[in-house]
Order: structure tokens, then C-alpha cells, then sequence
């Protein structure tokens, strides 16, 4: 397992033309330009392709809209996860030499469905069996339970959760691409209405239209590339669980999986990390996570997120693109955590003051998918 | 009951005893013969323990809040009238846990607390199907 650590690298990354609301472009045009913005960026060509991830979207769809015949293929497609678990199944191939450049896309039209799928729901699955006769809202819902747990056990409230928002909302000021720049208060956010209690409106994600695509090669391919590379130094996955009543704990999720075997493999400790790209579909998501993957104690999240420590020029940099929350959530945001790390990994941001998180060096990037269900972790190391 | 529009289950041939049992207002889960745990939902095998020995048998209808939620969505059509509703996960007494509605209390977080005793309240929401919910025990 050793051997893979920071043999892959990542080499070029990009959103989508527009992302925000985007009424005009359809899913696949989203992971078109995005695709074609990253590989740009690297300076390769669609030709240089050999390896294709996609979740949403099938490898299928996806590698025939980009005319990419790949000779290696993976659609892990477990909710926003996906992405990261991608860059780790994506290293691993480049470093057993099954492919050698490895393209990541995502796209979504969450806002305006422009030629996005469905829900397919049957009233027979186990879903459509245990859970749908009760009203259960999706995925709002299912966090929202995990988290009055969380709340229950260990005295975490609803001022701490909106600790996360407003630091949030801090660092999505400085970026212009972030839909939701206004200053915001806790005291704004504890006014908004509930969505699903414990949930106010602002401790949920915006709902936008997206894409984005990160591309991977060997760190020798990557010598001749205009980039700064930024190296998968460690990487995790894992699942929990498909529907949230099945859920072991509401209080810990497959992050801590994840998270340990990502750790391991990098050979570096949480407190080494200069700034963590969590993905915060909910406040309650950020929270947990950094629990799990073992920022502090569990129980601890509260007072971790408590006095805007993850604001910008606080002492634990989060989130610094403005999140799912404030920046962009086109519904399985885990692409975005990649690309704002391997930024921040650059120091792209460097004449932009306080944006740039001071001399990063490493960084995690860390997916939650489905309702809790499924995690992936990518530790990445300025190489 | 001819207009209930929520939606409900259409059983198959692992669970059918299930929602047999809530409709006679007896519910059984299956309990492991090899680990002695009851699981939920019904499966061809233990989830702890893979066996295949699962026996159906009676449970309590006793258990505790694990966690809740109170619903203020308008979006699932069918429950927009209900709003705001709960919805909980139950720990049963016997270890097993079922999602939910907590009914006969005010959907007030005052109110409902996780760890508080519920017993279960047979729903016959339709001549074919009764859903297990809960009130404070």
C-alpha cells in the first residue's frame, strides 16, 4: 500500500464555464467544460486520456459525450463521495501503471434539471418499504435525525452548528465564483426557518447547477505539465450504510474508515494538516466528520467549530472555496473539496491576502455521500 | 380508507411477515438463532453475523427515541398538509431499531426528547396495510 503514496499527482482542476445557476447547460455540457477547463490548465489534450471516473453520470455517458475511449474505467457512484473515492481508486491505477492520465468529471444540474435523471423509487425496495411511509424528507431529513443525537448525547447546539455557516459564509466572500457572499451572524442563521429540526434553512447546502473535473498522472508525466503538482499522499473509503435508519451510530460514520486508512497511508497526524476541505452538505456533516476523521474527540465538534476558529485567519483553515453552504452544491459537491485543496495546495490564491491558507503544504479533501452513508478521504501534499 | 395518498409499501416475500404481524397489531422482527440478535429490516441473512437461521418472533413494541427529526418540507406532496410532523427512529427494548411517526405529542423539540419511552400505536392506514407507530409510552 505504501508504495502508492505520492506516486500520483494531481495536475490540473477546474469547474465547470459557470456554475451557480446555469438554466442553458445540460449535466453532460457541465462535465464537458469542466473536463476540458482542467485538462487545459495541465496542459494535455482529451488524446492523453486513458482513464475515465464518473459518478452521476455513467463511465458509459460520459466517456462517450467526451470521445474518450479509456483503457481503464471506474463509476463508483455512491452519492457525493464519489470524486475522492475516485482520486484514490485513480492513483492506484496510475501507480500500477493501468493507466497513466486519469480524468475525474463531475456534472449537475441540481437547480435547473437541465437533462438530469430522476429518483427512481420503488414502493418495494427497502426504502420504499421502511422508510417513505413516514414522510422522511431526503437528505435533509435523515442528517437532521443523526444530528438531534449528536445534540442529545454530548450538548452540541444549534449556535456551535451555525458557527460553521458564518465561517463559512467568511471565506465565500473572497471567492467570486461563491453564490452566497453577503455577511452573515450566527444570530442571522438561528432566524432563519426550520427545514427539519433541528436544521434551520442555513445549516443546509444551496442547491446549484455544477461541474467540475480533476486530472491525475504520475509524478514523472507531471514534470513536463505547466502545474504545480499537488501529490495523493494517502487515501480512504468506506460505507456505512444506504438508508439512514440503518445507520450503526448516528453520532460516527465511515469516515472514521476512511479517514484512519488515509491517514496511515500519508504518514501524517490531523494536527499536521493546514487546511481541511470537508464536505458540508449540512452543518451537522462538517461536525461529524471532523469528529471521525479525527480533528478532535468525539463529542468535541462543538467546541471545535466554536469562536469562527475556521474562519479565515483562524487556527484550523476550512472549507476556504465558502462550501457546499455558500460557494457551490450542485448535489454531489465531493469534486469541489479536490479542486479548492489542490488550489489552496498551489497557492493559486497567493496575491489575494488572507484567501490563501499561509504556506500549505498538506491539505485533506474529505466526501460524504448519500445520508451519512459513504466517505472518502484524499490527504494531498504540496509536491 | 379509499383516499390514503401517502405512500406505502408494497411487501414481498422476505417481509411479508412483518407487515403481517402490524397487521394483526402483534409485531414480530426475526431474531438470529446462531447471535441471538433481532434485525430489522426483515433479510435472507443475519447482518451481524451472516446466518441464515432467522426465526420470526414476537417483540415488544417497547423501545426508546434513538433520534428525530421535525419536518417542516412541503416537498413530499403527501405529507405537505401534515407539516411540521415527526419522524423518529425507535430502539426497540429488544435492539432492533425501525423508522417511524411519533404521534400523540405536539411536534415540539420541547417535547420530544431522544432516550424518552415510546410504545407503538397500530396505524390501519388502509384495509391492506397497518404502519407501527409510536406515542410516549
Amino acid at each position: 500500500m505504501n508504495n502508492i503514496s505520492g506516486k500520483v499527482v494531481i495536475v490540473g482542476v477546474a469547474e465547470s464555464d459557470q456554475i451557480g445557476i446555469v438554466p442553458d447547460k445540460s449535466v453532460l455540457q457541465l462535465h464537458a467544460e469542466a473536463a476540458h477547463n482542467a485538462l487545459n490548465e495541465a496542459g494535455l489534450s482529451i488524446k492523453d486520456v486513458d482513464g475515465i471516473f464518473a459518478a452521476g453520470t455513467s463511465p458509459m455517458e460520459t466517456a462517450e459525450y467526451l470521445g474518450i475511449v479509456p483503457k481503464y474505467l471506474d463509476g463508483t457512484s455512491v452519492g457525493g463521495s464519489s470524486f475522492v473515492i475516485h482520486a484514490g481508486h485513480a492513483a492506484t491505477a496510475i501507480a500500477n501503471g493501468l493507466c497513466n492520465v486519469a480524468l475525474i468529471t463531475h456534472g449537475e444540474s441540481g437547480r435547473s434539471r437541465v437533462g438530469a435523471g430522476g429518483f427512481p423509487q420503488s414502493p418495494q425496495n427497502m426504502r420504499g418499504q421502511f422508510e417513505a411511509p413516514f414522510g422522511l424528507p431526503l437528505p435533509v431529513g435523515a442528517y437532521a435525525m443523526a444530528c438531534s443525537r449528536h445534540m442529545a448525547l454530548y450538548g452540541t447546539t444549534n449556535e456551535q452548528l451555525a458557527e460553521i455557516a458564518v465561517a463559512t459564509r467568511k471565506w465565500a466572500a473572497m471567492n467570486p465564483k461563491a453564490m452566497y457572499r453577503d455577511p452573515l451572524t450566527i444570530d442571522d442563521v438561528l432566524k432563519t426557518r426550520w427545514v427539519a429540526w433541528p436544521f434551520h434553512l442555513l445549516d443546509c447546502c444551496l442547491v446549484t447547477d455544477a461541474g467540475g473535473a480533476v486530472v491525475l498522472t504520475s509524478m514523472e508525466r507531471a514534470r513536463d505539465l505547466k502545474t504545480q503538482p499537488v501529490a495523493m499522499l494517502g487515501f480512504g473509503e468506506s460505507i456505512d450504510h444506504s438508508m439512514i435508519s440503518q445507520m450503526r451510530d448516528f453520532t460516527s460514520g465511515p469516515a472514521k474508515i476512511s479517514g484512519k486508512q488515509a491517514f496511515e497511508m500519508a504518514g501524517v497526524k490531523p494536527s499536521e494538516i493546514d487546511l481541511a476541505m470537508i464536505y458540508d452538505s449540512f452543518t451537522y456533516t462538517v461536525l461529524l466528520s471532523l469528529e471521525d476523521l479525527g480533528f478532535c474527540k468525539k463529542g468535541e465538534g462543538g467546541a471545535f467549530v466554536s469562536n469562527q476558529r475556521t474562519a479565515p485567519g483562524g487556527a484550523f483553515p476550512l472549507n476556504t472555496n465558502g462550501g457546499g453552504l455558500s460557494y457551490t452544491h450542485s448535489g454531489m459537491y465531493g469534486v469541489f473539496t479536490l479542486i479548492e485543496a489542490t488550489r489552496q495546495l498551489r497557492h493559486d490564491y497567493q496575491n489575494e491576502g488572507i484567501r490563501q491558507v499561509k504556506n500549505a503544504k498538506l491539505a485533506v479533501a474529505h466526501g460524504t455521500g448519500g445520508v451519512l452513508s459513504s466517505a472518502g478521504t484524499a490527504i494531498l501534499a504540496r509536491a | 380508507m379509499p383516499d390514503y395518498s401517502k405512500p406505502l409499501p408494497t411487501p414481498d416475500p422476505i417481509t411479508q411477515p412483518f407487515w403481517d404481524s402490524v397487521k394483526a397489531h402483534a409485531m414480530q422482527m426475526q431474531k438470529c438463532a446462531h447471535c441471538g440478535k433481532f434485525i430489522f429490516y426483515p433479510r435472507a441473512v443475519c447482518p451481524h453475523c451472516f446466518s441464515r437461521d432467522l426465526k420470526w418472533t414476537p417483540v415488544s413494541g417497547k423501545g426508546k427515541i434513538y433520534g428525530f427529526t421535525i419536518s417542516h418540507q412541503k416537498v413530499i406532496q403527501a405529507f405537505a398538509n401534515d407539516v411540521p410532523y415527526v419522524i423518529a427512529l425507535v430502539e426497540l427494548d429488544e435492539g432492533a431499531r425501525l423508522m417511524t411517526n411519533l404521534v400523540g405529542v405536539e411536534p415540539d423539540p420541547a417535547k420530544i426528547k431522544v432516550g424518552m419511552d415510546v410504545v407503538v400505536h397500530y396505524d390501519d392506514v388502509t384495509d391492506a396495510i397497518t404502519l407501527p407507530k409510536f406515542k410516549p409510552a
